[in-house]
């Protein structure tokens, strides 16, 4: 009996804090009529499409022991670019493999330095996030970059916004939720992966190429990053050098609300995927309760402390 | 004895839960006098000296300073009482000056302003007093060299003019020159009168520094006495005077082809020179104090320490870099001495510790077969007899013994053709060294070679063919083990030949 609530306890953890979240949501008068309609669920899997891909390599780097604090900047930077590429007149896909590999050279650069010097994540990428922030506003010439239309805009809405049909970005992070579980748990690359973030000197001792290893981690999330910067770009349907300041830290607290451990070797992706719902229904929620933001900032802030706290509850019995 | 004794331990005491760190301790110890503290790794020296620095409370005995009732509640409450301890590695806040450091938590100060003038007049004085007014106590402690840093230290030590000044292996970070200058710095120290308690391996200092010494056994005095005329084997026999208990199984095998050569290994700065040959079928020991380089030889053939120079060789193995990632690739496996730190991945499976230098064999194109590798880590922990409920298990939950078996069935998991094994029974209980015991024996009938370092002596006579004696980072002398006996190999890792 104790094993079991253990065990949902360990899986089901972050899943049962999104069904309380929902029925906190689903009970007050004033959101009841609307909250758990299919049309609002389909505004908020929209509204988490961005976080989510952050989310998946998030998710890696932070299994991994790392941290990236560029993510924001990362973001802002290829949504910039991939606005400036659509006003020279590029099409959807050479835009897309653009915007995703400029994101993976920025994980290249925060992974090798990371591995090359042998410094910390946090102030590599504490670096980097200033760096990319700055040649965002640099190309885009410190303002918004705007272009007449592009098929990339479409990507987050549906033609009829009243359809049962879910825009493609939602099907997109879904899909790659499922590859990059699979990609964690399956293969040598994700077993790796926990090996490194678990304890490097025994993966070192093992045989395992950690400088390599951090490297690609770092250049897979990058592309992940790029990606989620599209969607941002499709979102907003303009390049804005502004945008995405301080995502990475729903980001990074998406991937600790899901289970992940920040001294690494602990966490999943499904974890992080419904820590990112999580936050898009608190946020969604306190918007239909009327709750300033400021309100909805201090409530987040507070799901991420008990979350965490729950979670080393939960370490401290399964360590007994 | 007629001179009072500056200070006088009898019948301490000191238990940690079961363990008994301190039986019966009593010493002696006139004005003046540098005393030897004599005893093998784990014979109650650091924690006689925690006791007398006021670190433990003892359980049982009484302590005397100068005549007087000594009871220290702390280390700080010692160093006024007048005893103060210099530790082995060096305390120096290095990027404070010399003069900071010496007056550290006893500044000179004006309503909490530190008096530059006067806090540098006393910091030269006692570096005067050394014998070395020459150190300017202004320049940051970080600049001096080892030997002066270690003056520092003392100087620190000195500043409130103690009775009894204690030194826990001071000459171990140090050259011959600046050992010359320490010996030097005790001279005076002793003509000045104060008394010296010298803890130290090397048995040739100890006879040369040292007016009288005590041997400490298993937390017991079992010898004291003058160092003149006092023969170092006698000392040696009071050290080690243990039986080898039946524990080593005596599996049948003959060495074979070499499959391991070691040629005039370095890396800086523990492992100087060593040179060895290891058959199929052998089982080497690596014997020596703890320091003495065995841990850095084997992660030096293992390529997770520099090879800076020589050459290692893998006979009959495909050439490959110095890196772990090879040397496995060439059927070389590792255990560390630091299992959680560096051995385990504590918070993952059993299963994954298991077979972690081979997740590509569990599945092609990259896919790990969790299934296979469950099946494998089910075989082990029935062959080894681990105590979990499954492979699944995180291994963290499991205790040493059980722990220390996953490690091992890794190598025999991957497989490994040369076994190095730094410590392979520390910290487990006496079932599962056994059981270990035998794996070992096991391996050389089946024609492995096994190299073990240790620092149990009982068990590298008991276990291996062939015993390597290193001392200051050099292999100083490899034997059959018929050739050696406790007192050989004690005398050898002393220096005291």
């Amino acid at each position: 009996m104790k094993r079991t609530f253990k065990s949902i306890l360990a899986n089901g953890g972050p899943f049962i804090g999104l069904l309380l979240v929902i029925a906190f949501f689903s009970l007050p008068t004033e959101t009841r009529e609307y909250f758990l309609t299919y049309n609002n669920f389909k505004i908020i899997f929209t509204q988490t499409v961005i976080v989510a891909i952050g989310a998946l390599g998030m998710t890696m780097i932070i299994v991994s022991g790392g941290i990236d604090l560029s993510v924001g900047s990362t973001i802002a930077l290829t949504s910039v670019v991939g606005a400036l590429l659509i006003q020279h007149g590029w099409g959807p896909v050479p835009v897309l493999v653009v915007v995703v590999a400029a994101g993976a050279l920025i994980g290249l650069l925060n992974g090798g330095a990371i591995a090359g010097l042998r410094m910390t994540p946090f102030i590599i990428t504490l670096g980097t996030l200033g760096i990319a922030r700055g040649t965002a506003k640099w190309l885009a010439d410190n303002q918004t970059v705007n272009y007449d239309a592009s098929p990339i805009n479409g990507w987050m809405t549906t033609a009829d916004p009243f359809s049962r049909a879910l825009p493609a970005g939602v099907w997109v992070a879904l899909v790659l939720a499922v590859l990059t579980a699979l990609l964690m748990r399956k293969t040598v690359f994700g077993r790796h992966v926990f090996a490194l973030g678990s304890n490097e000197a025994t993966a070192r001792l093992c045989g395992i190429p950690t400088t390599r290893l951090k490297v690609l981690i770092y250049v897979l999330a990058g592309c992940f990053f790029g990606l989620a910067g599209l969607f941002q770009l499709s979102r907003l349907r303009q390049g804005d050098p502004t945008v995405a300041v301080g995502l990475e830290l729903d980001i990074i607290a998406s991937v600790i609300i899901g289970g992940a451990s920040l001294s690494g070797g602990v966490g999943t992706i499904l974890g992080s995927m419904i820590g990112a719902l999580i936050m898009a229904v608190l946020r969604n929620g306190s918007q239909q309760m009327g709750w300033p933001t400021y309100f909805q900032e201090i409530i987040i802030g507070l799901v991420i402390i008990v979350a965490v706290f729950l979670d080393r509850l939960r370490q401290g019995r399964t360590a007994t | 004895m007629t001179s009072p004794a500056r200070l006088r331990l009898a019948g301490i005491r000191k238990s940690f839960g079961a363990t008994r760190a301190l039986q019966s301790v009593s010493l002696d110890i006139a004005p003046g006098e540098v005393h030897a503290l004599i005893g093998e790794n784990g014979a109650g020296k650091s924690t006689l000296m925690k006791v007398l620095s006021g670190a433990h409370a003892p359980d049982a005995g009484t302590m005397e300073l100068a005549g007087q009732p000594y009871r220290p509640d702390n280390p700080h409450d010692a160093r006024l009482k007048g005893v103060a301890m210099i530790y082995q590695e060096l305390n120096l806040a290095l990027h404070l000056s010399a003069q900071e450091n010496i007056l550290l938590g006893a500044e000179s100060a004006r309503l909490g302003f530190v008096d530059a003038r006067a806090s540098r007049e006393r910091a030269q004085t006692v570096l005067a007093q050394l014998g070395h007014g020459g150190l300017d106590p202004a320049r940051r402690a970080g600049d001096f060299s080892i030997a002066e840093q270690q003056i520092i230290e003392i100087a620190r030590a000195l500043l409130l003019q103690p009775q009894v000044l204690i030194m826990d292996e001071p000459t171990s970070s140090l050259t011959q020159a600046d050992t010359e200058i320490l010996f030097a710095t005790i001279g005076r120290l002793r003509a000045s009168g104060v008394s010296i308690i010298y803890i130290s391996h090397f048995l040739e200092e100890c006879g040369r520094i040292a007016d009288r010494y005590t041997v400490l056994k298993d937390g017991e005095t079992v010898g004291s006495g003058a160092m003149a005329g006092a023969s170092l084997d006698h000392i040696v026999a009071l050290m080690t005077g243990r039986e080898v208990k039946d524990l080593y199984p005596r599996t049948a095998h003959t060495p074979g082809a070499i499959v391991l050569e070691v040629k005039t290994a370095v890396s800086a700065p523990r492992l100087k020179q060593a040179s060895l040959q290891v058959r199929a079928g052998e089982i080497f020991g690596l014997a020596g104090l703890i320091g003495a380089g065995r841990t850095d030889l084997l992660r030096t053939i293992f390529g997770l320490d520099d090879l800076d120079a020589g050459e290692v060789c893998v006979v009959g193995a495909p050439v490959g870099r110095n890196s772990p990632r090879d040397r496995w690739q060439q059927g070389v496996g590792f255990l560390s001495e630091n299992r959680k730190e560096e051995g385990l991945m504590l918070n993952q499976s059993i299963a994954d510790n298991l077979t972690l230098t081979k997740m590509e064999s569990f599945g092609r194109f990259g896919h790990v077969n969790g299934g296979r590798q469950q099946t494998v880590a089910q075989r082990w922990i029935g062959e080894l007899r681990v105590k979990c409920r499954d492979g699944a298990q995180a291994i963290g939950e499991l205790s040493g013994g059980n722990q220390q078996k996953v490690a091992l069935a890794r190598l025999l998991e991957h497989p490994a053709k040369i076994f190095l094994l730094d410590e392979p029974t520390r910290g487990i209980d006496v079932g599962s060294k056994a059981q270990i015991y035998q794996l070992v024996g096991d391996l050389a009938a089946a024609g492995k070679a096994v190299v073990v370092v240790s620092s149990y002596l009982p068990e590298l006579l008991g276990l291996c063919d062939t015993i390597g004696v290193m001392c200051r980072g050099e292999l100083a002398a490899v034997r059959p083990r018929a050739d050696w006996n406790e007192t050989d190999i004690m005398r050898t890792a002393t220096g005291s030949t």
